[in-house]
């Protein structure tokens, strides 16, 4: 880890008319570190995900990001081609739904090269043989590089979904509940992958869940939010071992014990 | 105007024109860039051409020659009914040769004799979209153009590697104009597209149902996409045309009888016509290859007349009218 953050967040708003999405947000994201949001539906968590990868505009506040150069830009103040660019390079986003962040009419290895492609790599054997890598580092096997990803089962789904996100070595990625809606040996075996790509690359990232479970697994650090506030960050363990706000207390308590 | 009187000059209204021609002029400043513009109801169905009808009329003068071309032929479906649309409301002499002609209104295919400065080429197009089939949404192709986001266009050509070990894309086969835009070239074969590339003709593209023009000025950098280790390659044939020989060309499978009997034939049959009539013109010199030779020059003429005694093909490269 260097002494300077990869991310700078600072009283980030966002309203929907006069309801509110989330607001006043502040944080900063080291390089290799994994943040989880937590809370429950409408706790506004989505919200601040989309703001924060520039999906969506916040209605205030700002967020600043050190590019390769070492160079920090505002976010909300880069143009659109800049911003889509980070995306598809320096960022990636792995969505709950594969179906969201996968072309699901293409095979997982156009998938996963579309973003070399993107950038400008115009030769077929290199791509498609970093397309292999990388299906492999998720547990894909060679011979099912040329199927489409809707031949996949839901769980193996979100593989060539990260695939494709890591693929450009991006520093920054965002999740939104990876694990969500898969059952529970998928899960963890997805949670496995995940925790050991994000160690071998140094990763750093964002990841929503409601689930306490994947935010232990995943992230050092965590923020418990409620109607669009957070009430309580710090580090993971701490947090959940010793939950100090009354809804973090709530939410501990809620997980069901077998 | 004699029996036209209840028509304006080519169909169009004056003031339809005016708008079409301000669609054109601004795709022929950015070429490669789709245009919208109020496309009208034509007396043809969608799909028969009324992109390019509209865009012809909008372009013909009282002096020029029209010429409609469909698969490279002068007489498939398409180009029936234009035909005498175009006589009717335009006066215009259809169907002339190519080299003859100002403005050319095709679908499919480039004509196989080089265009000349001055010339028009007029493509009819269905889909203006190249990556309207890996993107279907309108607003995100359009931000695509404008950022110039091109990597999904070689996903397309990456599955057809996947899948066929070569590029399988035969016709609609995306290109670049000037560095900047990447365009559909209408369905024409992939052969024609080296054809578009510095072409001393201006080339218009309309799409009716669409409502989109797109232009290529003249000796406009038109690039097919393609792979480092797959480079773009036209169609090529193993045989010459069966009845005059020409190769070189492209080339259009014609069914002879209900036994597998077939045969190849140049698909611009204004081409090949010309060259039977006259194999020993000077014009087929280093070009469209084939007749070079002596005796070459002398053979197309013989398999022909065995062939056109078949009653299937009486018609055959002949016009309809």
């Amino acid at each position: 880890m260097t002494d300077e953050p990869l991310l700078r967040v600072s009283a980030l708003s966002k309203f929907y008319g006069s309801r509110v999405g989330c607001e006043n947000i502040t944080f900063d994201l080291w390089p290799g570190e994994v943040l989880a949001i937590v809370g429950e539906s409408g706790s506004g968590k989505t919200t601040l995900l989309n703001c924060l990868s520039t999906r969506l505009l916040p209605s205030s506040g700002t967020a600043s990001y050190r590019m390769r150069d070492g160079q920090w830009r505002e976010l909300y103040r880069m143009s659109e081609a800049e911003r889509r660019f980070l995306m598809r390079t320096d960022w990636g986003f792995v969505h709950q739904n594969p179906a969201d962040g996968l072309r699901m009419t293409v095979s997982a290895g156009a998938n996963v090269g579309e973003r070399l492609m993107a950038v400008g790599d115009r030769h077929y054997g290199n791509i498609r043989a970093t397309a292999v890598d990388w299906l492999s580092r998720v547990e894909i096997d060679e011979d099912r590089i040329d199927d489409e990803p809707r031949s996949f089962s839901g769980g193996m789904r979100q593989r060539p979904q990260i695939a494709r996100n890591l693929v450009t070595g991006p520093r920054l990625v965002f999740m939104d509940e990876p694990t969500g809606g898969l059952d529970v040996s998928v899960q963890a075996r997805l949670l496995d992958l995940l925790r050991g790509l994000v160690t071998d690359l140094g990763l750093a990232a964002i990841v929503v869940t409601h689930d306490l479970a994947v935010a232990r697994l995943l992230s050092q650090r965590m923020m418990v939010m409620k109607d669009g506030h957070v009430v309580e960050s710090g580090l993971t363990d701490r947090v959940l071992d010793d939950p100090r706000a009354p809804y973090t207390q709530l939410l501990v308590s809620s997980i069901l014990q077998v | 105007m004699t029996d036209i009187a209840t028509y304006n000059f080519a169909y169009l209204d004056e003031q339809t024109k005016r708008m079409i021609r301000r669609a054109i002029l601004k795709g022929i400043a950015i070429p490669g860039y789709q245009v919208p513009f109020a496309s009208r109801e034509m007396p043809m169905p969608y799909g028969w051409g009324t992109g390019g009808v509209q865009v012809t009329g909008s372009t013909l003068g009282r002096d020029d020659v029209w010429k409609v071309m469909a698969r490279g032929a002068g007489d498939p479906t398409t180009a029936v009914p234009i035909r005498p649309f175009s006589r009717k409301v335009a006066n215009a002499a259809v169907p002339p040769d190519t080299p003859s002609a100002t403005i050319i209104q095709t679908r499919h295919r480039i004509p196989e004799h080089p265009l000349a400065a001055g010339q028009v080429l007029v493509f009819q197009v269905p889909i203006p979209e190249p990556l309207r089939f890996l993107e279907p949404r309108e607003t995100e192709t359009r931000k695509m153009h404008a950022l110039e986001e091109y990597g999904l266009m070689h996903v397309k050509l990456y599955e057809d590697i996947a899948r066929h070990g070569r590029i399988a894309t035969t016709y609609a086969y995306p290109v670049k104009v000037e560095g900047r835009y990447v365009m559909d070239p209408s369905p024409t074969p992939k052969f024609d597209n080296p054809k578009m590339h510095r072409s001393p003709a201006l080339q218009l593209f309309g799409a009716g149902r669409e409502k989109r023009i797109y232009a290529l000025p003249p000796f406009t950098d038109v690039v097919s996409l393609d792979f480092e280790d797959h480079p773009f390659e036209v169609q090529t044939f193993d045989q010459p045309c069966a009845l005059c020989g020409a190769e070189n060309v492209y080339l259009d499978e014609v069914i002879l009888d209900d036994h597998g009997g077939h045969m190849f034939v140049c698909s611009d049959t204004d081409h090949c016509e010309k060259r039977r009539a006259d194999p020993a013109s000077p014009l087929w010199e280093g070009r469209a290859g084939g007749a070079g030779a002596g005796d070459q020059a002398a053979t197309p003429a013989t398999p022909i007349p065995a062939l056109r005694a078949d009653p299937p093909h009486e018609g055959e490269g002949k016009e309809a009218q």
